[in-house]
């Protein structure tokens, strides 16, 4: 009961909390797909050889645990110990948004893979054939593609705002700086403060069920025209 | 019957035998145990392992530690999880000896916080007492921009009730300063904490054992700059077991045995030893000593004024018929 009344209370840490999470990894999402989208054009365009040995590392590591990629992370970012110490990043936003895109690539690389592979590859000769360049044919596969494209950057945000590891570990949940709803969810039931972990953690699975409410809608319109048609 | 119906019944049959073989097979144990909650400090330096050794090693029972802030530690004993505390925060001990949830209190052993920060020491405490660094601390964190100059645990633990005590002392609030951009806070444990001062070159309070474990393992290049002897950086522990009155299912006469273990000689002398080998002092000095023959001083007088509690180790009410605890 307090969980519900401190969501609606307006605390503004609490809205921060929403905020950084929210933030942290719609970045990471979208940093994830610009790197991400060129790989799946290679993959799944091109052939070349070690091509499946490359997308089924890609999807091995779909499976990363994100404590292994927060401890790698860490070892990397640490000043006492890492190559990348003297950036400062360890225990900053910076250090979270680019851990949760590295966490994401692989998922964003074979969902978007896939998609482009399921564009029909007549398309191409078609645009070869009415004048277009290689790159012009690319974008129009591109373009086709898109859905599936657009899909796999929500389903890496999904990754990124759920996860907690790769948050925890080189975020340091510094409240009002790095915390997050995972890691303010985990700190909170530490200290034992239920009502907060209790409401930050309605709000995370309000959110992540939302956005894949909005994939189900998205990927099947008539899914919408079903509810009308319940059993009298 | 048909089909279906069989095949249901067999699933059934079998989800039952494995969950109720689960649930024995884990319950099912030839000797007795015994579980306690700690403050993550003593856990963290490796002298509870050491204690479990010695004492599983004459005793027939297996104990199981469960390292948590020391409001924590409190919290899971009333709930039932544990039947014996270990913690450091006397304020946050006494409300569970008045309130019968925990029993036979006995002083086990105490040392100094340490502050701890960069070496290069920005704020310039070296040398001042403990409420004097803090306010040099302070004073130096305001006079920053987009820097972290403090980093606060805030989770309910021993070392964060003594820090929100040390600024009180120091003539500022916790919570109104916590606020403000130089002060950093984790929510996390001693470790975590003391890597992200160590990481944005910050000061942080911290238990010696913790400090020196990490400080000697090279995770962290911070220096202790403020040490005791120092009144308001005092730290003792306590050990309490839970009430079977008041909690149902716990190992009471388990764990008096233990705590007269603890406070015996053998148990005294693992506190003393521990770390001398590793760390060239000791990480925790025994207290039993220290208050039969109230020396060293000042330390000894310190531990009875911080903390005994209306002027004795355990208020005669929650002795529990265990006089022979206290001699």
């Amino acid at each position: 009961m307090k969980a519900f009344q401190l969501i609606f209370s307006g605390d503004p840490t609490l809205y921060g909390i929403i905020y950084r999470s929210l933030l942290f990894s719609g970045v990471a999402a979208i940093l994830a797909v610009l790197w991400a989208t060129p790989i799946a054009m290679l993959l799944g365009l091109k052939n070349f050889p070690g091509k499946s040995i490359i997308k089924g590392f890609f999807t091995a590591l779909i499976g990363i645990p994100t404590v292994a990629l927060g401890l790698f992370l860490w070892l990397i970012l640490s000043k006492e110990t890492g190559p990348l110490g003297f950036l400062g990043l360890l225990y900053s936003p910076g250090a979270i948004i680019l851990g949760e895109a590295l966490l994401v690539t692989p998922l964003i690389v074979s969902i978007a893979t896939n998609a482009i592979e399921a564009v029909d590859p007549e398309m191409i000769n078609l645009a070869k054939t009415l004048g277009a360049s290689e790159s012009q044919a690319s974008i129009a596969v591109l373009k086709e593609a898109i859905n599936g494209i657009v899909f796999s950057n929500i389903a890496g945000f999904n990754r990124a705002i759920a996860e907690l590891g790769v948050a925890l570990m080189v975020g340091g949940n510094l409240a009002g700086l790095t915390d997050v709803l995972t890691t303010d969810i985990s700190s909170d039931t530490a200290r034992g403060d239920f009502p907060t972990a209790i409401a930050l953690a309605i709000i995370l699975l309000a959110i992540v069920f939302g956005i894949n409410l909005i994939i189900v809608i998205a990927r099947n319109p008539r899914v919408l025209l079903t509810l009308g048609r319940m059993p009298q | 019957m048909k089909a279906w119906q069989k095949i249901l019944i067999a699933a059934v049959i079998a989800t039952v035998v494995v969950i109720v073989g689960t649930i024995a097979y884990l319950d099912f144990s030839p000797t007795p145990r015994l579980y306690i909650s700690t403050t993550t400090s003593l856990y963290d330096t490796g002298l509870l392992d050491q204690i479990k050794t010695q004492y599983e090693a004459t005793h027939k029972v297996d104990i199981y530690f469960n390292p948590q802030g020391t409001g924590v530690a409190l919290a899971d004993a009333a709930a039932g999880e544990a039947d014996l505390v270990l913690v450091h925060a006397p304020s946050s001990e006494y409300p569970y000896l008045a309130n019968g949830t925990l029993v036979c209190r006995k002083i086990i052993a105490w040392n100094y916080f340490t502050i701890v920060g960069p070496s290069s020491d920005p704020a310039k405490i070296t040398g001042k007492n403990a409420t004097e660094a803090l306010k040099n601390i302070l004073a130096y964190g305001r006079n920053q921009t987009g820097i972290i100059v403090w980093v606060s645990r805030n989770d309910a633990s021993g070392t964060y009730t003594k820090e929100v005590s040390l600024w009180k002392s120091a003539g500022y609030n916790w919570t109104t300063i916590s606020k403000e951009s130089w002060f950093a806070s984790t929510g996390q444990g001693m470790g975590a904490t003391l890597q992200v001062a160590d990481e944005k070159s910050a000061y942080t309070l911290s238990d010696l054992g913790t400090y020196l474990k990490y400080s000697r393992g090279g995770t962290i290049s911070l220096a202790a700059l403020i040490k005791g002897p120092d009144y308001s950086l005092l730290n003792v522990y306590s050990v309490y077991a839970v009430n079977p009155q008041k909690v149902s299912n716990v190992s009471f006469s388990q764990a008096i045995t233990f705590i007269k273990w603890l406070v015996s000689d053998a148990g005294q002398q693992v506190i003393n030893n521990y770390g001398t080998s590793n760390y060239s002092q000791p990480l925790f000095y025994g207290a039993v000593q220290p208050l039969k023959n109230n020396s060293p001083q000042p330390d000894a007088s310190w531990i009875k004024q911080y903390a005994l509690f209306n002027g004795t180790e355990c208020p005669t009410q929650y002795q529990d018929d265990h006089p022979e605890l206290y001699p």
